[in-house]
């Protein structure tokens, strides 16, 4: 099911009484989630992705805008009419129910001619938990569960009346780090398997990149940039977006384009066309960095960090925002570094430049290291 | 080990002393009575010792009628106001308009004057020169006969004692059961509410499970109390219950002790040890039905 977002606008009102201000949590957001993909709703905290998807669900109303599955607008529907699954980020599992109980709970609710009878409810029930693999702990009590089979209870749930859409609301974010790692590919499996359009809430970039076919980054109610992850990782529309993916994250500097050439603080460290002479903020990726004794870009080495396969140097520089330089070398390329200076050239295409001001991207071509 | 074992039991000294003197040795004195036939508590004799207390108090018609009472008491008001106190915190939670005044509102009688409460219940249930009482005149506007609440008719006046007793006890039942249903984590609701689940069963399989642990302490907290009653009945029907035939377990435990029958320890002590073992068994089967249905996070 295809599910489109149309100026999508929530405010609350203020608490303070006094204060008439409202918030407003979603700020005109559009943007279209093509039918059976998965789908990274990503941002910091409070940046209102989690009302998004409320909106969607239905559990809150637009101010303005609409929803559309499909072809039906569901802006006005009640959740209940909306045939969504949600995944909660605490599971909010009935605790005085066996996952049996929990599982059929959503089908004992259907009237009418969805009414199912009994054994269709068992059977129907029994194919969602061995889809999350839990079917040999149907008879436990949510308390008597890990974390993660927990979380795999709730996504049953949330599947067994075949939702036209799956919500999952910071599905990773109760799970200790090695779980994480494995229900996320667990999700994405799920979601592989049965073909649902899926969106999820997350704050953790390194989680959304690795299982969503698109990416959604949100700042303060406000969208700043859909696509595939790695696109938006090589092309970010701007600073906050740039800053927001990737580990370790991009290293960022004051820079100035004179003259066709780019200087990062006194050093200059690129020729480039398209950009009228001007000050600007540079972002360089970790992984854009090439040793070289003749390098343009001269920074004070700090530490040498070697971890297996690849080696990261951490520096400073004049004209860093920030603390230090973490950059990612091959670690054949790294044996020569030592002490006091390390010097660098940069691959042009992983370096980006930004409006020092708003920090909207600035484009250039052309791009030559020096 | 062993030294914290000592420590252990010198912290709890304070509340075992005091538990011990009054209330263990209270009942295993008053057990100790209830087998002495005819005890004086000022010579400190007895003739004998037997069953005979609890043969006499068995057959006197005034403890019957106190059993009666009590049970009938109990059996109405127990339900009757966990129930209304159920409603109204559903109905207080469900509110956002002067949630908080209807709140205080409904906590007010449980700080009012015992004696404030008793005025009311005069004015509106007590005949007197001057009026019949405002629930007669209610009656009259609707062309029903007087009926005296005070001296009249059984049933009137264990309506007005059940009354008093409901309204009485409502309060403390609804401010546990308001912040009990309060506890219950929105989340549950919103999920019950994605998965289209009517009212009548987000209620029977979410809410009540949730708040069963305070439902159950109201549901044994107000058995005891009710079969403890005594102070209201004698609020309303004045200190001569048994003339009134209103008259309590606990009543007759007091009169027998105290009242105008009184002088008789080993009869109010076999009536007491009555009173506790009746007590002591129907909380042991509400503790058993309770396994079963409460849900204890």
């Amino acid at each position: 099911m295809k599910v489109v977002l149309e100026h999508l606008t929530k405010r609350f009102p203020s608490r303070n009484k006094k204060d008439k201000t409202e918030v407003v949590a979603v700020n005109d957001m559009s943007f279209e989630i093509p039918d059976g993909k998965l789908v990274g709703l990503l941002g910091p905290s409070g940046c209102g992705k989690s009302t998004v998807l409320n909106l969607i669900c239905g559990l809150e109303t637009p101010t303005e805008g609409r929803i559309l599955f499909g072809e039906d607008d569901v802006t006005g529907l009640p959740p209940e009419r909306r045939g969504v699954g949600l995944v909660f980020q605490n599971y909010a599992l009935y605790p005085h129910l066996t996952v049996r109980q929990n599982i059929l709970f959503p089908l004992q609710n259907l009237r009418g001619e969805q009414k199912l009878d009994k054994e269709l409810m068992e059977e129907k029930a029994l194919a969602a938990a061995k889809l999350v693999q839990i079917e040999q702990l149907m008879e436990r009590k949510p308390s008597e569960m890990s974390g993660g089979q927990q979380q795999r209870v709730a996504i049953a749930r949330a599947l067994v009346k075949t939702p036209r859409v799956l919500l999952l609301d910071e599905p990773l974010s109760n799970l200790d780090a090695r779980l994480r790692l494995q229900t996320r590919e667990e999700i994405r499996r799920i979601q592989r398997e049965t073909g649902v359009t899926t969106v999820f809430v997350t704050h953790d970039q390194e989680e959304a990149m690795s299982i969503s076919d698109i990416i959604v980054v949100m700042k303060e109610g406000v969208l700043q940039q859909t696509g595939r992850p790695q696109e938006v990782y090589n092309d970010p529309a701007n600073l906050f977006v740039a800053k927001f993916l990737g580990t370790p994250p991009i290293n960022v500097f004051d820079g100035e384009v004179r003259g066709g050439t780019l200087y990062v603080g006194p050093d200059a460290v690129m020729e480039l066309a398209g950009v009228a002479d001007r000050p600007v903020t540079v972002g360089i990726r970790p992984e854009a960095f090439r040793v070289r004794d003749d390098g343009p870009l001269r920074c004070a080495l700090e530490t040498v960090e070697v971890m297996g396969r690849d080696t990261t140097i951490v520096s400073t520089h004049s004209a860093l925002q920030g603390v230090s330089i973490r950059s990612v070398i091959s670690a054949e390329y790294a044996e020569g570094v030592s002490g006091g200076e390390v010097r660098f050239y940069l691959k042009c295409a992983k370096v980006h430049l930004f409006d020092p001001e708003s920090g909207e991207r600035i484009r250039f071509t052309d791009a030559k290291a020096l | 080990m062993k030294n914290n074992g000592s420590k252990a039991w010198l912290y709890l000294l304070p509340a075992i002393l005091f538990l011990g003197a009054f209330m263990v040795y209270p009942l295993v004195d008053v057990f100790v009575y209830s087998f002495e036939e005819g005890y004086n508590s000022a010579s400190q004799s007895f003739f004998g010792t037997g069953w005979y207390n609890y043969g006499y108090v068995l057959r006197d018609e005034y403890f019957l009628q106190a059993l009666k009472n009590t049970f009938l008491l109990v059996v109405i008001t127990v339900p009757l106001s966990t129930g209304f106190a159920l409603l109204i915190s559903l109905a207080l939670g469900s509110i956002k308009k002067l949630r908080e005044l209807f709140q205080t509102i409904y906590f007010l009688p449980y700080v009012t004057n015992t004696l404030a409460v008793g005025l009311v219940f005069m004015i509106l249930f007590k005949k007197t020169a001057y009026t019949e009482g405002l629930v007669n005149l209610v009656i009259h506007f609707f062309g029903g006969p007087s009926v005296d609440f005070i001296n009249g008719p059984y049933w009137a006046k264990m309506f007005v004692l059940c009354f008093y007793t409901i309204w009485v006890v409502l309060p403390f039942k609804i401010l546990i059961l308001t912040s009990a249903l309060a506890s219950v984590r929105q989340d549950f609701y919103n999920a019950a509410r994605l998965d289209a689940t009517p009212k009548w069963r987000v209620f029977t399989r979410i809410t009540l499970p949730m708040i069963s642990p305070q439902l159950f302490y109201l549901i044994i907290t107000g058995f005891i109390g009710a079969f403890k009653a005594y102070s209201d009945a004698v609020a309303i029907f004045g200190t001569d219950l048994n003339a009134a035939g209103m008259n309590t377990i606990v009543g007759y435990v007091y009169d027998m002790l105290y009242g105008n029958s009184g002088g008789w320890p080993s009869y109010a002590s076999a009536a007491a040890i009555l009173l506790f073992a009746i007590v002591l068994t129907i909380t042991c089967v509400n503790l058993l039905v309770s396994r079963k249905h409460v849900y204890y996070v």
